[in-house]
């Protein structure tokens, strides 16, 4: 299985040796990173060619990387039913550079790239119904990003004068806790010639 | 007499309407009583729980994972725990996996009964629900002699389950499995043939192989359109590359396939429990590694270093090794997904949940298009959503 999937990420790389930037095993899956302007040719490819049949686009997600200087990663999860593998494309982005929408070529790809607009605010060039999808109406920010705090900007309540909801900013009765449960011990000791070494 | 102009207009069904199985808003433009486009707002539900978790040690976060989709709460721990054990390079006791592989079938059953009754409920037969749910109970106590719960069962441990089976609660589940075929016959007796029934159901919303695929469908749905795809037959996870089990496959796609499907996978359920209970060895648990799974209560009472793990696992919790995985399991609804990244500390960096029923309420769109009002209602019981893992 494993070698398998090596062998088909060598594949991939040597056919699109322009769009892929790398392709490598992380824990026995494997794992593309490809251009982001490229994405909709890698997507058509990875769909249509015989070696991979990569039908399936089961998930789309970001993880945000704040000190990167594109510190989103947009990443697609396909899968192949007839290969019964399989693969992860990575696309690295900003705030401001779009990534092309493949709505194109995977209907499914719609919510889940108005998912990772509304949670990370990255933009899809040419997305049919680019609007938020898990958020309140009317949401300002994009919670799932690093520098959004847990806590949020407003919360709401029902005002009985006004007789409906109201947004405020959020009042915190106490202040929120985050506790460093880190180990002090670990590696931070002068002349501990355990540090680094791990168990 | 002339003919009257029909003018298109929308409706609003939801937010809060009994068949839209949770807080669903569907605004339908319908042209006289056809649909022409259904428009599906979700998010009502939202609690953030993928923030939640990243703010939270790997422990803390089982339980977020019961209030996704909280009908079949356990296999979506087992789902999260699969995917720290991989970052983890560890591997559940044999034990672990097999309690872990019965609940995961009850909750399958507890599932598909919600599911098909439900379903059976919006089309108009209400008798199926109440035999459903009597049984329903029954799994639910299996749940509550286990975890102490019976619905939010925060029971998957990374690194094993919580705890051993109580004694007699084999016996009884096996039990059960005999006496549960029977009521399933008589709700089976009162749709199959039912003439209502299949007039709602035979050929309304169907899923082509290639719109399933296009869709992102999985689990049933996927079955029901022809596909004999099961993650539990193609990528086993746990033990079920040792069990004996069949995957039911539809032909048409359509509503009743799609509830013939999870019928017919209550019966496999069952076999799998059976041949479970059968087959489960004696032995531990939690893997024998304190540094990861808490040492049992009696040593605390006599060992330092295991009160000094205990205090270190609940507080800080442990750390798990940089890297990443998208890990899925077969849940009732399909495939369910974590995709954790750690970077090497006690909390997750990121943990996206890869929801089932998230894409096939995408789906509802395209499959109500051209049907009539009411048969949304039934297109949206079939594919089974529960609002929680879709908003999350």
């Amino acid at each position: 299985m494993t070698q398998a999937l090596q062998d088909l990420g060598d594949y991939i790389a040597a056919a699109l040796s322009q769009e892929v930037l790398s392709a490598q095993l992380l824990s026995d899956e494997l794992v593309i990173i490809v251009r982001g302007a490229a994405i909709q040719r890698v997507m058509t490819f990875l769909r249509d060619d015989a070696n991979c049949q990569f039908k399936q686009v089961m998930d789309i997600t970001a993880v945000d990387y704040p000190e990167r200087e594109q510190r989103f990663e947009v990443v697609y999860n396909l899968l192949s039913l007839k290969h019964n593998q399989r693969i992860r494309v990575k696309v690295n982005t900003d705030e401001d550079t779009p990534v092309p929408t493949i709505t194109g070529i995977y209907s499914a790809a719609d919510w889940f790239e108005r998912e990772v607009w509304d949670m990370f605010g990255v933009t899809f060039a040419d997305h049919p119904d680019l609007r938020r999808i898990l958020t309140d109406y009317g949401f300002e920010g994009h919670p799932l990003r690093k520098d959004f705090p847990l806590t949020g900007f407003v919360e709401r309540r029902y005002d009985d004068e006004q007789k409906r909801v109201v947004y405020e900013p959020v009042k915190l009765t106490q202040d929120f806790r985050n506790f460093d449960f880190l180990s002090p011990w670990e590696g931070m000791l002068p002349g501990d010639e355990k540090a680094g070494k791990g168990e | 007499m002339a003919e009257a102009q029909i003018k298109n207009y929308s409706i609003n069904f939801g937010p809060q309407h009994p068949a839209a199985h949770g807080v669903m808003r569907l605004v339908l433009e319908m042209s006289g009583e056809v649909v022409d486009r259904a428009d599906a707002h979700i998010g009502l539900l939202h609690r953030g729980t993928e923030k939640l978790i990243e703010y939270k040690t790997y422990m803390q976060a089982v339980p977020y994972f019961d209030r996704l989709d909280y009908v079949c709460p356990m296999n979506q721990e087992h789902a999260f725990c699969l995917a720290a054990e991989k970052l983890l390079g560890i591997k559940a006791p044999e034990r672990a996996q097999y309690i872990r592989v019965l609940y995961d079938e009850i909750g399958r059953i507890t599932n598909h009964l919600l599911n098909t009754t439900s379903f059976a409920l919006d089309v108009g037969a209400m008798t199926p629900m109440l035999y459903g749910f009597e049984e329903r109970e029954k799994l639910m106590e299996f749940y509550e002699r286990i975890s102490g719960a019976r619905l939010h069962a925060a029971f998957c441990r990374v690194g094993g389950v919580a705890a051993d089976m109580p004694a007699g609660l084999a016996e009884d589940i096996l039990a059960w499995t005999e006496t549960f075929p029977k009521v399933l016959d008589t709700i089976e007796s009162l749709l199959n043939e039912n003439r209502i029934f299949k007039q709602r159901t035979v050929d309304i919303g169907i899923v082509s192989a290639q719109e399933a695929l296009d869709w992102g469908f999985s689990g049933p749905n996927l079955r029901a359109s022809g596909f004999s795809w099961d993650l539990r037959k193609s990528q086993p996870y746990a033990v079920y590359d040792q069990l004996d089990f069949d995957i039911p496959v539809g032909k048409h796609g359509d509503c009743y396939d799609r509830y013939n499907v999870r019928i017919e996978e209550i019966k496999q359920s069952l076999r799998i429990m059976r041949q479970c209970i059968e087959k489960m060895p004696s032995g531990p648990v939690r893997v024998d590694d304190r540094k990861i799974a808490a040492p049992p209560r009696a040593e605390m009472k006599s060992s330092m270093e295991a009160l000094i793990h205990h205090f270190k696992l609940f507080t800080e919790g442990f750390h798990v090794p940089a890297g990443e995985t998208y890990t899925v399991i077969e849940t009732p609804k399909g495939e369910f997904g974590v995709y954790l990244v750690s970077d090497g500390s006690n909390r997750p960096y990121r943990c996206k949940i890869r929801p089932p029923a998230f894409a096939h309420l995408q789906g509802i769109d395209f499959m109500s298009r051209g049907h009539m009002l009411a048969d949304v209602v039934a297109n949206i019981g079939s594919i089974d959503i529960v609002f929680g893992e879709i908003d999350r």
